[in-house]
């Protein structure tokens, strides 16, 4: 049989997050270690560490990365069902923002470790991991960030907000990796204001960053087994993404 | 988008959930964001729940906004309809 080297392996596994709580975390690699090679952080969206997410985990393995997503929701709902422990984090007022930075700290510090690592090591969100990969690289050493549609970034969330979120603007001059940022025209959260306030701000802060905007598309347009699904937005956006971590993982 | 939103009530009643066991509610979750399985890109969500007998005990319903306007019409007219000492 002809080796095509697209072996992969994937497994759930136990890593140090924040304070050095142990969570688990879902990680895909190429199999073996012979060539060196970034590594990917992903941070799943609000409805939680769900199979979707995981097969973005695989699909960045299958790139040619070490990847790793780790489960936000682990501390308020071991080993229950993903939307079980979304539901159950969301009604405990979601994912603290320091909590968030040291879960990426820690599976980034994960793929650094492994025998296989260049030592480079970039981080994704969808929908509030968007906004979370934008925070975590404003605090982390991160080689690329990447944001899908993250709410809040800028902007004031409403005054009775259900659960307590700020916004990044006062941290965004902290950012330390170049940001790639994948928008939907007709979302919401962020409107198209935001998106541009947001670059304008990084481009005032000589920010390293780029933005592409699709027409037709809305908020988590990559989830393919949604309605908000447009695969045009979504092939563009993966293509997007394999160009921007080939270029600094 | 993801509107965050979680409004929450104290609950006194039951549910049948996982393996089609009843459990005591004391719990509900309300909030219109995604769904997990209906197919609309909002729903109003409704977790009935347990949350002392972990995050499995739980009846989860994700409505239309229509069906939740018409499933809230129901709840108030079925309470209306029903003589006032039984339901104060």
């Amino acid at each position: 049989m002809r080796d095509v080297g697209d072996a992969l392996t994937a497994e759930t596994i136990r890593i140090a997050g924040f304070g050095g709580d142990e969570i688990e975390a879902y990680l895909a690699r190429p199999a073996g270690n012979g060539d060196r090679r970034g590594g990917v952080v992903v941070i799943h969206h609000m409805p939680g560490y769900d199979r979707g997410t995981k097969e973005i985990v695989r699909r960045f393995a299958e790139l040619g990365y070490d990847a790793i997503c780790p489960n936000l929701y682990h501390r308020e709902a071991p080993g229950a069902a993903p939307d079980d422990a979304a539901a159950t984090a969301r009604g405990q007022g979601g994912v603290p923002d320091d909590r968030l930075v040291g879960d990426v700290g820690g599976s980034a510090d994960h793929l650094r470790s492994l025998p296989s690592s260049n030592g480079k090591v970039g981080v994704i969100g969808y929908c509030s991991g968007g906004r979370q990969s934008v925070l975590a690289a404003c605090h982390l050493d991160l080689d690329a960030a990447v944001d899908c549609y993250g709410a809040f970034v800028v902007g004031e969330p409403p005054p009775d907000f259900p659960i307590p979120i700020t916004n990044l603007v006062d941290q965004l001059p902290n950012l330390r990796a170049p940001l790639l940022g994948l928008f939907g025209n007709e979302d919401k959260a962020p409107t198209r204001e935001q998106v541009d306030e947001l670059d304008r701000i990084l481009t005032e802060h000589d920010k390293p960053h780029e933005f592409h905007r699709y027409d037709g598309a809305g908020h988590a347009f990559f989830s393919v087994d949604r309605p908000a699904y447009r695969f045009e937005a979504a092939v563009d956006g993966w293509e997007r993404i394999e160009d921007f971590y080939g270029r600094y993982l | 988008m993801c509107t965050y939103q979680t409004v929450r009530a104290a609950m006194r009643g039951s549910a049948k959930g996982p393996q089609s066991r009843w459990f005591r509610v004391t719990d509900a979750t309300v909030y219109f964001d995604h769904p997990v399985h209906a197919m609309a890109e909002h729903t109003l969500n409704i977790d009935l729940a347990d949350p002392a007998r972990g995050p499995g005990a739980r009846v989860a319903v994700e409505l239309t906004a229509a069906s939740a306007r018409e499933l809230a019409a129901a709840i108030q007219t079925a309470l209306d309809a029903a003589p006032a000492e039984l339901t104060a």
